[in-house]
Parts: structure tokens; C-alpha cells; sequence
């Protein structure tokens, strides 16, 4: 089976997700026996970087020979990746659910013509009859549902930090690609672009530190960035924080928030309303540092320490920089 | 400008989800069904962009059966002019889009806002699809949307490790985020006037779904919470490093 991967950047370096596709396609698939993975690159990175994708599992990887993917552009890369499809002849294309991936991969469904299973948990089991069942959440992490999947075109969207990925194999080789966009030109004129800087995206965060109205005012906030950057983690908050500003909405974690996975939560002075749990009780492991015994957070915490966040918050800090250290 | 807004009902947020005894629907008694949120900016920034000046009509669509006519006369009430329900039982996002693209060909609209997601499925599909349907240029994730008079508008989005503003040609599909703009609630008056709106009801098409929801499950429950005193710290590290190896 020929499976298209599609591999973000941003800046010229791989993102994260970038492994994460192409160890998604090779545990999703390599059962079947005979898959052929190629690797469509979202612009130019550099050439080792692209070259070690086929230590995932990678056969090949096409490299853009022109910068007119480097920026985003979902209609331009959605063109890019239909020409890919046809070159290679995929029956299947796998990229992450991110916000790239929840722009492009519906306008691909049907450009395509292709069934999309989105936002999947876990690799897909694939039945005898060549049907997928899929799992994903629903209801804001509060349910999960299995899907059937069929057809003979297929995208499969994972979640970010679905699975670790595994190298083994030898890097492989890298073509350069010519992006033929001759008839399509981009329909979204970029006026002005702000990136986070040094700070680690929320929805590809391994550890993530959350605040929520126990740290009683933004100016406490340095307490949360402390430990998150002793435990290279992003930070995030409850919905009472950005809605009162404190925080910008785009940390936001909850049911109208950010979903999120990552292996090490840390929820500080959030009492654990169920919108908020919603958002976050996916994580592998959660935390939950809060007054009041009785905070429905320690309910689904696996650690928790009663304790006021302003005392709690330098001990655990030093805690974890004295573990670095040692 | 005349403005389409995509409209789904979710369960309250409070809502604690179960599911019927054959787990293949959510278990609706004494649920409360809510206007989804993003939808509800959606259509509140409808509103304000017509308001803001040129004038034009908001309708409000939905892909759904009767049960949802609650929600769709609080939309009136808000202030949509005109509101249409494709009468299908809904599948998937791409049978939701399908449906919904062969509605907006057979009207005039200038621009569609749909949510970012909704709260109940959470795919954050229906918007791509339509507007790949449409062959109209999306904008996902927007948190701030201004112009359309002279036939582009200028927009905000989230993006992976950023934020971008850039302009869009109409017509157009973007999605709605948070921060765009606050709900609004329905007084007296919408109220009445919305008793006498239009409320169209038309027949599906028929698209194909491509999925087919086979169950629903509860999440895995969690084991019990293991306490730490504040002078146990190294200890509690201890666990995150040794146990549970996040650290």
C-alpha cells in the first residue's frame, strides 16, 4: 500500500508532528505488509533533518526544489499535497490534527474525494474486509467513539502526542520535488505574522503547567513560568483566568479551550470544574496542587499536594532543578 | 453583506455525558441543549459586521432534525433574520457539508461563518469541507474579523505556534474562535419578533456519509490520587521521575 505522509515545518526545521506522521504511518500500517511510505516535506528543512524521517519508517521524502510552500498556505499546500497524491498514487495520506492539519485535511476530503477518520487517538486496527475502526474523543474528552472507515482513498489526522516515536531503521533518501502550482495561486494575503517566541506550542508540550484563579492575580504568574521552565513545559490556564485576562486566551485549556494530551499535567489552584477537566484528562500523568482538599481535581489527579501555590509552587521548582542537576 | 452562519446544538457544557445502553447514542434525558458556543460567536459577529454598517440579512442554517428548532428560534431571537433546517439525520461532517454547500448554491450569500468546532464531535471539519465544496478560500480559527465593504476582509487566526493576520477575498468561509467577540443574550424583544420569523425546513440531498459510529465508551477512570505533604516535595519529583517517568 502506497501511503502519502505530510510533514510540517515552520522556519525551516521540522516540527514535531513531523516524526510523530511519519511514526504514525508506519505503526498504523506496517501489519499489512508491503506499505511504501513517502514523505511530502510542508517546505524546505534541512537536508539531514529530512534525511532522518527514514529513520521512522520514511522510504522516501520530497523535498520542495522551490520556497513557494515555506509559508503556510492551506490553499497552496493543499494543491501541493493533490499533486503529491497523484504522483505517488497514495491510497492514504496521514498528517497530524493541528491547525494546519484541521485546515487542510477537510478541503482534501473533498478534493479528494476521500473519507477522512480526524482526529484519531491511536493507530487505526485494520479489519480482514480492509475496512479501519478508529478511535477518537468526543465530547470534549468526556467520551470516546469507534468509527468505521472505508473506501479506497483515505486521510487519517492524529492527534498530537499519540504515540512516542520509535527510529530504528537508516535515514533514507531525500528528492528534490518540483511543486507545480502553475494554475493555483494562494487566496489569503498575509499581512503580519507574531510567532511565540521561545516558548513550546501548548498542543505539542510534553508537560504543560496550568494557573488558575488560586494564583489570585497575573503578577503571580512568574511562579508558574518557573516551574515550567524547569521542566521544559508550556504554561496554560483555566477559563477564568483568560476570561478575566489575566492570561491570553490562547492558553486557554478546557472544553471551549485547547484540548490537550501531554504526558505531565500540572493543574495549580484550579478547583477541576468538568469543562475544565474535559480539556485535559487525556494527560498521562496529572498533578493537581490546590487549598481545598475537597477540589474535584484530585478526583482524577494521580498526585496531588494540599497546599497553598504560593508555597508549594518554589519547594516543587527546587525539587525538580535539584533532579536535573543530579 | 447577506452572511450564512453553520449552527449545531451540543449538550451544556456541565453536561456529565453517558450513553444509551447500546452505546451508540448519547444518553439525552434531562441533557440541555445549547446553541454550540463558537456558533454562537459566529453568529454574534454576524450580527455586529452588518450592524457595523452596508446592512445585509443572516441566516442561520442547521443539518438536523425537528429537535433542534429550540435552538435555532433562540438564534432568531438573538437576531438572525431568517433560519433553515435541512431535515437529515447527521452522520458525519462531510454528509453535513455536502448538504450545506448545495443550500448555499442555491442562494446568495457573501460570506459563511461556522464555529471553529463544536463541543459535542469535535472534528472542526464542516468549514474546510464547505468551503473545498464551495471552491471558496477558509480561514480557520479566526479571532478577529473586520472589513467586507470592499469585497475582502482582514483577519486574525490562531496557527500553530502563533497568531497571523491576513485578507481574504469574498466570498469566503471562515471559522470562529474565542475572543472574537462575546455572545449575546436574547431580550424581550427578539424574543417575540422571533415567535414570527421564517423557519424554512428543506430536504436533504442525500449526500453519503463516509463513517459510521459503531459505539461510544466512557473514558477510562483513573486510579486514586496519591497525596503529598508540602515538605515531601523530592519525593513527589521522586514519583514523576521513577513511576510515572514524565519527568
Amino acid at each position: 500500500m502506497k501511503i502519502l505522509v505530510y510533514a510540517e515545518q515552520q522556519d525551516g526545521h521540522l516540527k514535531k508532528s513531523a516524526v510523530e506522521a511519519v511514526s504514525f504511518a508506519k505503526k498504523s500500517f506496517e501489519s499489512l505488509g508491503n506499505i511504501n511510505i513517502t514523505v511530502l516535506l510542508g517546505g524546505q528543512v534541512n537536508q539531514q533533518a529530512a534525511a532522518d524521517l527514514g529513520k521512522y519508517g520514511a522510504n522516501s521524502v520530497w523535498m520542495p526544489a522551490q520556497s513557494t510552500l515555506n509559508a503556510f498556505e492551506v490553499h497552496l499546500h493543499s494543491a501541493a499535497i493533490q499533486q503529491a497524491l497523484v504522483e505517488t498514487e497514495a491510497e492514504v495520506l496521514v498528517m497530524a490534527h493541528t491547525y494546519c492539519g484541521k485546515s487542510l485535511a477537510p478541503r482534501l476530503s473533498v478534493a479528494w474525494d476521500a473519507a477522512l477518520a480526524a482526529g484519531v487517538n491511536g493507530p487505526p486496527e485494520c479489519a480482514a474486509d480492509g475496512s479501519w475502526k478508529v478511535q477518537r474523543t468526543v465530547y470534549s474528552n468526556k467520551g470516546i467513539a469507534t468509527y468505521s472507515v472505508w473506501g479506497a482513498r483515505r486521510i487519517l489526522t492524529f492527534t498530537p502526542n499519540a504515540l512516542k516515536p520509535a527510529d530504528g531503521a537508516s535515514p533514507c533518501a531525500v528528492t528534490a520535488w518540483n511543486v507545480s502550482l502553475d494554475s493555483v495561486s494562494a487566496r489569503t494575503r498575509n499581512l503580519e505574522l507574531q510567532k511565540v517566541q521561545g516558548k513550546i506550542p501548548l498542543t505539542e508540550a510534553e508537560r504543560v503547567i496550568s494557573g488558575g484563579r488560586g494564583l489570585k492575580g497575573p503578577e503571580h504568574w512568574h511562579l508558574i513560568e518557573d516551574l515550567a521552565e524547569a521542566c521544559d513545559a508550556a504554561t496554560a490556564c483555566s477559563k477564568p483566568v483568560s476570561d478575566m485576562h489575566w492570561r491570553s486566551h490562547d492558553e486557554h485549556v478546557g472544553q471551549t479551550g485547547i484540548t490537550i494530551k501531554p504526558d505531565l499535567y500540572i493543574a495549580v489552584g484550579i478547583s477541576g470544574a468538568i469543562q475544565h477537566l474535559a480539556g485535559v484528562s487525556s494527560s498521562k500523568t496529572i498533578v493537581a496542587i490546590n487549598t481545598d482538599q475537597d477540589a474535584p481535581f484530585f478526583k482524577v489527579a494521580d498526585y496531588g499536594v494540599v497546599g497553598d501555590a504560593f508555597e508549594v509552587l518554589p519547594q516543587l521548582t527546587q525539587a525538580i532543578r535539584r533532579l536535573r542537576k543530579g | 453583506m447577506n452572511i450564512l452562519v453553520c449552527l449545531s446544538q451540543v449538550p451544556d457544557t456541565t453536561t456529565k455525558i453517558s450513553f444509551t445502553a447500546d452505546n451508540k447514542e448519547l444518553n439525552k434525558a434531562g441533557v440541555q441543549f445549547i446553541i454550540n458556543p463558537y456558533d454562537e460567536l459566529a453568529l454574534t459577529k454576524a450580527l455586529e459586521l452588518n450592524e457595523g454598517g452596508g446592512g445585509g440579512t443572516v441566516v442561520v442554517v442547521h443539518v438536523g432534525g425537528a429537535d433542534a428548532e429550540p435552538v435555532l428560534r433562540k438564534a432568531l431571537a438573538i437576531g438572525a433574520d431568517q433560519a433553515v433546517r435541512i431535515n437529515a439525520v447527521p452522520m458525519d461532517a462531510r454528509q453535513v457539508a455536502g448538504e450545506i454547500a448545495h443550500y448555499v448554491r442555491s442562494a446568495s450569500f457573501d460570506l459563511v461563518l461556522a464555529g471553529r468546532e463544536s463541543i459535542d464531535y469535535n472534528g472542526g471539519l464542516v468549514g474546510g469541507m464547505l468551503a473545498e465544496y464551495l471552491d471558496w478560500p477558509l480561514v480557520n480559527v479566526a479571532t478577529a474579523i473586520e472589513g467586507g465593504a470592499g469585497g475582502s476582509m482582514v483577519v486574525c487566526r490562531d496557527m500553530d505556534g502563533g497568531r497571523e493576520k491576513l485578507e481574504v477575498n469574498l466570498p469566503a468561509v471562515i471559522t470562529c474562535q474565542k475572543e472574537l467577540t462575546e455572545p449575546r443574550i436574547p431580550n424581550m424583544r427578539g424574543i417575540m419578533a422571533a415567535r414570527t420569523k421564517p423557519l424554512q425546513v428543506l430536504s436533504p440531498q442525500g449526500v453519503a456519509a463516509d463513517m459510521q459510529l459503531l459505539e461510544h465508551a466512557l473514558p477510562p477512570s483513573r486510579q486514586a490520587c496519591k497525596f503529598f505533604e508540602i515538605h515531601q516535595m523530592d519525593e513527589l519529583v521522586e514519583a514523576l521521575h521513577q513511576q510515572a517517568k514524565v519527568l
